[in-house]
């Protein structure tokens, strides 16, 4: 068994039994902490892959920023343990099994018949050297048009997240 | 030396493990945390792919995946906010109305 097998088994039981930890848990800032533990064992995935940048990326936006987003909205919001509400009964009886066979099926396909020829660790150089020109030439519209979509989102953001006119607070002037 | 369908079964066990989350929960930040956790799956098959087939543009690809969650993060939890705010609670299961 290389190290690179350990390394990927060790990184990938990480980031299952953090997705599994996610739906067990009721309150949602331990859901919250599970998923960055998954995001993490993701970025040691990339590394794993040769991706150096897209790990660095992953730690710095994903567990970083978006996740800090989340705990802050829990934090703001209160957010209490969660009430369980009775569901379909027929979706948990035909559902689980289905979804177990599903994902078997797909799990035996994939490992039969593809992917024969292993993946070199490393192989692709993915140092922020060679993504830099790849980002600035060949996808610069899309990285541009990336940029209206992150405008137009903070603005969504501000307008949703601002008080609405009927609130107590007085409105002030350019609100 | 990692098969390729390694990465790609691990992306899937994510991607359902997402899903099953978007289902079973009932706290609408949860399941908004499970839809992060279906694009992290998909970008790891991303990554497999571009490894294996030399193709560096699917790491590119993966920063616009990046970019989408970023925003989408940004406007759903404004929008978590305005719900809180009319509703007062967080449970899919009480905000079923379209007006209040």
């Amino acid at each position: 068994m290389s190290v690179h097998l350990v390394l990927f088994l060790a990184f990938g039981a990480v980031a299952v039994a953090g997705a599994i930890n996610l739906l067990a848990q009721t309150h949602p800032i331990n859901s919250a902490l599970s998923l960055i533990a998954v995001m993490a064992a993701l970025a040691g995935e990339y590394l794993l892959l040769g991706a150096e940048f897209v790990a660095a990326v992953q730690v710095i936006v994903y567990a970083g920023a978006i996740m800090v987003l989340f705990v802050f909205t829990i934090m703001l919001l209160n957010a209490g343990v969660e009430e369980h509400t009775q569901g379909s009964r027929v979706a948990v009886m035909f559902g689980i099994p289905g979804m177990l066979l599903g994902s078997l099926l797909v799990a035996w396909v994939l490992l039969r018949h593809s992917g024969t020829e292993a993946v070199a660790a490393g192989a692709l150089p993915g140092s922020p050297t060679t993504i830099g020109p790849l980002l600035f030439h060949e996808f610069l519209l899309p990285f541009e048009i990336t940029s209206i979509l992150i405008l137009v989102a903070i603005m969504g953001a501000v307008v949703l997240a601002s008080k609405p006119p009927s609130a107590p607070v007085p409105p002030r002037k350019g609100d | 030396m990692v098969p390729l369908s390694y990465y790609l079964v691990l992306s899937g066990i994510l991607f359902a493990c997402g899903v099953t989350g978007f289902l079973i929960k009932r706290n609408i930040i949860t399941i908004f945390m499970s839809i992060e956790l279906m694009l992290n799956g998909v970008n790891l098959s991303f990554v497999a792919f571009a490894a294996h087939w030399h193709a560096l543009a699917g790491q590119v690809f993966v920063f616009f995946v990046m970019v989408v969650a970023a925003a989408e993060a940004a406007v759903g939890l404004a929008i978590i906010i305005a719900v809180y705010r009319t509703r007062e609670t967080l449970n899919v299961d009480q905000v079923n109305l379209l007006k209040l």
